[in-house]
């Protein structure tokens, strides 16, 4: 079993490399099969590991020792149980239909092969990431997917906006690095191991120690470390300012990495490291309200969104936050379901939103569409399906994964949990509300594709020849529709085991005790028809329904009315337009800060103290000094002699004075 | 242990092979850079049985040579290696054949003179690393600064005989008061064997006077702030293949300078001087990064960023576990191929367009994609990037700051952020982007030879990066010999 699970990453490594060093070589065709026959292989493995764990057969063992230092042995290996092989079969089915659909997507772009290469690149460093069983091999995949987000959001390398906007998401991903490496630290040097199970064997002795610099409660301290990391890679306030601006990528990645996989990453880790956050309540109400600030506030910034793209970011945006927010409750399966849910549903709503740019020549603002289903029938219907899941209409798969997170917060007892319930309850209404926003304008309503003004069709590149839209290829509806599928139904099918079931075993850790929410919800959970009944009477159900008539009424019965309200409540819209201004103060504070910093130090400290004062500055004195003697050295014969006469005479008269 | 001459080779191969291109190079161009390849390729040949037969499993010093040089004072030709100095010398041997290389059609004026300074610099540096007499350490050190004072000054830019001079007087002075540590300790033990210096007992005054006379020495090689300032200047003006031996060897030299006499024998003023070290070291590393950001010439940002990159590696050894020595280890021996790799990628452009200024390209990697995608390789491992071996040191430096207290580690980390932040927005500014002058339109991709010297780089980062483990292996019972000496006071 070893070697299938060896191969799950290098198989699309090897296509990556095939692509990516002799893409030119072998051509486009071949570039695309090569990479898909990767993925597909590991897709498929990963279906025989979920049927090998589903049998019971656990695997936790190294594959070869990197480095040893220290007392340190750092190996890399696999970790493979149930939330592994969960996490592999999502990220590879995504994965998958996100390969098929460029082909369709990228069909013009030059960059075809390198492309290919990078998306594989990705679902390796992915696939290394959750399948480890130590934390060295968490970090490099951690970083390793961050390199190919910033390859591939800077894909389109000739645009300022793409290679201005891939800087910034390593750097700011690099601050939430900053803090899982001093995470990673406090465990080397505390626990004495970076293996999982070695580590979480050892904590209650971690819960019971002090940091000796800072004097914190160690537990809380690497907890909240390890939770900067995951803020970084989830995109939650304040490190959440990389995500919109990633949309200048090409639009698969946006749904691969941006939406469906990467930014999971962090949820992923803390339900990994379950066993030590449960240690730590201080630990949790910190995830807790990062996730909740998230979860609302970054919802309502989709409401004024008019690019269809980034909409549909600041819905994932507020999506993590939901994900963290069960974190911070310990209902970590309940996180990982809606991480699950969350995938198809929004993997298919950005292809979604891709194939409808596609489909209008390269117009991403939602005011210039409308009426589309007429003739994209596919991705509207499509679209629809992943909407509806999205703002959680019963039956539907998202209704599961929300609506059970909103269960878990009313009966969590942690001192930020009723902030973090008004959040989520407010943002469903939020998030039903810009979903079906966008839904009207793009689908419904009058016809304004002609409308595109001329300075407007800067996003995704080339081919702007205007005209009516048209559906997709099939390579492009075929990966829509195979989501859709699962958007639908995979909640109704898995809500049972996976939350309620104990499917995850092992995997996951919840001091029932101390948190009981999901234990709570457990008891009063009767199976997914009669929870689905239950949602059309609950609070979440009419917010949303709300949420979707006012959509419909402002935007296609009385489309003066928003127009109107914007100009009553021009501060909020300033506010939410400039996304809270996030970004002024980075730009301000940091950016020109640490230029401002590097400068000083530079012109003041080095060249004006070190080189000017001591180093030329005694190069300076010695010349001085040089000139000084300089001048009574001047070579002729008559002034040494007349010095000597005088020193003669100091000397003897000094003689003469003494012997007085 | 073998008994052999393998270390006499690694120093004196290059030096010979050397002198027929000094006094009959000027006649044949292509035969003499022939000929100055096959004594680099001899004199890495010749150090490779060092790395097989290596026991890595003893601290001893192996290969050793021993012979009388001058009686009357006890002076010996004493040479050996341990798990420490090995891997620099198969480093530095390495690097030797990429500046031939690298030289090979760009340098026109008195080629044959120009690589024969960099064997003889080879040769003499490999001398610093396996000597073990104080008198031969120094001879050593001392005229390794002569061909690189004349790289400088013959081969070097406008402004070559400032920054010439300038390295040159920095590092004598640091220099001549370890000649002063130096006869002192001879006058205490009456020999230059510095295997007896390390067993020497000081008292705690002298102690620390000789730690300063060390200090000031290795820190202006390392360099450490605030003695560093001489290094843009050098590297500036420096020719591309100077700036590589100074940014991969020469830095190092310092570096191994603590490890070889500061911590074994004088370790009680080492423990007391630590702190003042770390914080040194640490201002290195987050002053140095700020410097770097703002700068508009790629190889100040290089030089820059070595300097801060070296930060991590005194960093490291004064935290006195073996995580932080062996990571330092690592990182120097990374920062080897990387730094020379960057500078290296810089001179392939200033070959092209003849300019160092970030602000004179843009959009490189359109014209030349094979060497943007390296150039881009090489700029994630300087930001310390897994998988590249630019991680491994620094991962290891950091875990043991953390360990060894909290808020070092935290400072430390921060070279995570402000390192990719001053590698990557230069990266933007040169690689990406549309075509941003007519130089860059007309710029042509590496060829043969280029791809070659910065492939076997990349391969050499990739390779440390994803198994370090043989690496660390040799170093083991070095280190672990190390940290137990200096744990015993000699007081």
């Amino acid at each position: 079993m070893k070697t299938t699970y060896l191969l799950i990453p290098l198989a699309p490594l090897a296509g990556a490399i095939l692509a990516g060093f002799f893409g030119k070589l072998i051509g486009r065709t071949a570039s695309h099969c090569v990479t898909i026959l990767g993925v597909a292989t590991a897709f498929f493995l990963s279906c025989l590991v979920y049927q090998d764990v589903e049998a019971g057969h656990h695997f936790n063992g190294p594959i070869y020792t990197w480095l040893q230092s220290g007392g340190l042995t750092l190996q890399v290996g696999f970790l493979i149980d149930k939330l592994t092989v969960m996490m592999m079969l999502v990220v590879t089915f995504v994965s998958l239909m996100v390969h098929i659909y460029t082909i369709g997507y990228m069909h013009d772009d030059p960059g075809y092969q390198r492309f290919f290469s990078y998306i594989s690149l990705f679902t390796f460093s992915m696939l290394m990431l959750v399948m480890s069983n130590n934390f060295v091999q968490l970090f490099f995949g951690w970083e390793a997917v961050g390199l190919v987000s910033y390859l591939l959001i800077g894909f389109w390398y000739t645009r300022p906006t793409a290679i201005y906007a891939n800087l910034k998401a390593f750097l700011v991903n690099r601050v939430g690095d900053f803090g899982f490496l001093l995470g990673i630290g406090l465990i080397a040097a505390y626990a004495g191991s970076l293996d999982y199970t070695e580590v979480f064997a050892k904590r209650e002795e971690l819960a019971l120690m002090t940091e000796a610099a800072t004097g914190w409660p160690l537990i809380t301290a690497i907890c909240i470390c390890l939770f900067i990391g995951a803020m970084g890679k989830s995109a939650q306030v304040p490190l959440h300012v990389w995500l919109p601006d990633s949309m200048e990528g090409p639009t698969p990645i946006s749904a691969l990495i941006h939406a469906a996989t990467m930014v999971t990453a962090g949820i992923f880790m803390v339900t990994r490291m379950s066993p030590l956050f449960e240690l730590s309540d201080t630990a949790l109400n910190f995830v807790l309200v990062i996730g909740s600030i998230t979860a609302l506030f970054m919802g309502f910034l989709g409401i004024i969104q008019n690019d269809i793209k980034r909409v549909v970011a600041y819905s994932t945006l507020s999506q993590l936050g939901y994900m963290t927010v069960a974190l911070g409750v310990s209902a970590y399966p309940v996180a990982v379901f809606h991480l699950m849910t969350h995938a198809f549903f929004k993997a298919l709503l950005f292809l979604g939103a891709g194939s409808v740019i596609m489909g209008c020549h390269h117009n991403q603002d939602i005011r210039y569409m409308g009426a589309i289903r007429k003739y994209m029938p596919f991705t509207w219907i499509t679209s629809l399906l992943g909407s509806l899941a999205l703002i959680g209409t019963p039956f539907f798969s998202g209704f599961y994964s929300k609506d059970s997170i909103i269960e878990a917060v009313a009966l969590s007892h942690l001192p930020a949990a009723s902030f973090a319930y008004f959040s989520v309850v407010a943002g469903v209404f939020v998030t039903a509300f810009y979903s079906f926003r966008m839904y009207f304008l793009v689908f419904h309503g009058k016809e304004r594709y002609d409308q595109v003004p001329h300075d407007e069709h800067h996003h995704d590149d080339h081919g702007h020849g205007g005209g009516k839209p048209h559906e997709s290829p099939w390579v492009v509806t075929l990966p829509l529709v195979l989501l859709a599928i699962p958007s639908v139904l995979i909640g109704y099918f898995t809500i049972a085991p996976m939350l309620h079931g104990d499917w995850f075993g092992s995997a996951i850790f919840i001091n029932a005790e101390r948190h009981p929410a999901l234990e709570e919800m457990t008891g009063e959970f009767h199976g997914p028809i009669s929870m689905a009944l239950h949602g059309f009477a609950s609070l979440p159900f009419v917010l949303a329904a709300s949420g979707v008539v006012l959509a419909w009424f402002f935007y296609l019965k009385r489309p003066d009315i928003p127009t109107a309200i914007k100009q009553r409540v021009m501060p909020i819209y300033t506010l939410l337009e400039n996304k809270y201004y996030f970004d002024k103060f980075n730009e301000v504070v940091f950016a020109g800060g640490a230029r401002l910093l590097g400068r000083g130090l530079w012109k003041v400290g080095d060249q004006g103290v070190i080189d000017g004062l001591l180093v030329n500055g005694s190069a300076r004195t010695v010349g001085f000094v040089a000139g000084l003697v300089r001048w009574i050295q001047t070579g002729h014969i008559y002034t040494y002699a007349f010095l000597m006469i005088l020193g003669v005479l100091v000397l003897m008269s000094r003689l003469f004075l003494s012997a007085w | 242990m073998m008994s052999s001459h393998l270390l006499s080779f690694a120093i004196w191969v290059p030096i010979v092979g050397a002198l027929p291109l000094l006094v009959f190079g000027a006649s044949s161009r292509s035969v003499s850079r022939w000929f100055a390849l096959a004594v680099a390729i001899a004199g890495l040949v010749v150090t490779l049985p060092l790395w097989t037969h290596f026991d890595s499993s003893s601290a001893a010093m192996q290969f050793v040579e021993q012979a009388p040089w001058i009686p009357s004072f006890n002076v010996q030709y004493f040479l050996g290696v341990d798990g420490i100095s090995m891997p620099f010398i198969l480093l530095n041997s390495f690097i030797t054949v990429l500046v031939v290389l690298a030289g090979w059609q760009v340098i026109e004026d008195k080629q044959a003179q120009y690589m024969g300074a960099f064997l003889i610099m080879s040769g003499l540096m490999n001398g610093i690393f396996c000597a073990l007499d104080g008198v031969l350490f120094y001879v050593f050190f001392e005229s390794s600064l002569i061909p690189m004072y004349l790289i400088i000054g013959i081969w070097g830019g406008p402004n070559r005989v400032y920054a010439a001079i300038k390295f040159f007087l920095y590092t004598l002075m640091g220099s001549l008061l370890m000649l002063v540590a130096f006869i002192y300790l001879f006058a205490h033990s009456g020999s230059f064997n510095v295997l007896d210096w390390q067993q020497l007992q000081i008292p705690g005054k002298v102690q620390q006077l000789i730690f300063i006379a060390f200090l000031l020495s290795f820190a202006v090689k390392v360099p450490m702030w605030p003695v560093h300032t001489w290094l843009p200047d050098a590297h500036v003006e420096a020719p591309t293949g100077g700036s590589v031996v100074l940014a991969a060897i020469a830095l190092k030299l310092g570096a191994y300078g603590f490890l070889r006499f500061s911590l074994p024998i004088v370790p009680d003023a080492s423990h007391a001087m630590a702190p003042f070290v770390i914080g040194l070291s640490l201002i290195a590393v987050v002053y140095i990064g700020f410097v770097a950001l703002v700068q508009a010439d790629m190889k100040k940002l290089v030089a820059y960023s070595s300097i801060s990159h070296m930060g991590f590696v005194t960093l490291g050894f004064f935290i006195f576990n073996s995580l932080g020595i062996e990571g330092a280890l690592v990182q120097m021996i990374s920062h080897g191929f990387v730094s020379a790799a960057m500078f290296l990628c810089i001179g392939v452009l200033y070959d092209r367009v003849h300019s160092r200024q970030i602000a004179d390209y843009g959009g490189v990697i359109n014209t030349m994609p094979k060497f943007g995608a390296l150039f881009v390789f090489f700029a994630m491992a300087n930001s310390g990037l897994p998988a590249t071996s630019g991680f491994v040191g620094e991962f290891m430096v950091a875990l043991g700051a953390v360990k060894f207290n909290f808020w070092t580690g935290f400072v430390a980390a921060t070279t995570l952020i402000v390192g990719a932040a001053y590698t990557l927005w230069m990266v933007k500014r040169v690689v990406f982007g549309a075509v941003a002058n007519r130089h860059v339109a007309k710029l042509s991709d590496i060829g043969g030879r280029e791809f070659l010297v910065l492939g076997l780089l990349a391969a050499c980062v990739l390779a440390l990066g994803l198994y370090p483990f043989p690496l660390t292996e040799v170093m083991h019972a070095s280190v672990d010999n190390l940290l137990r000496h200096v744990a015993i006071s000699k007081l």
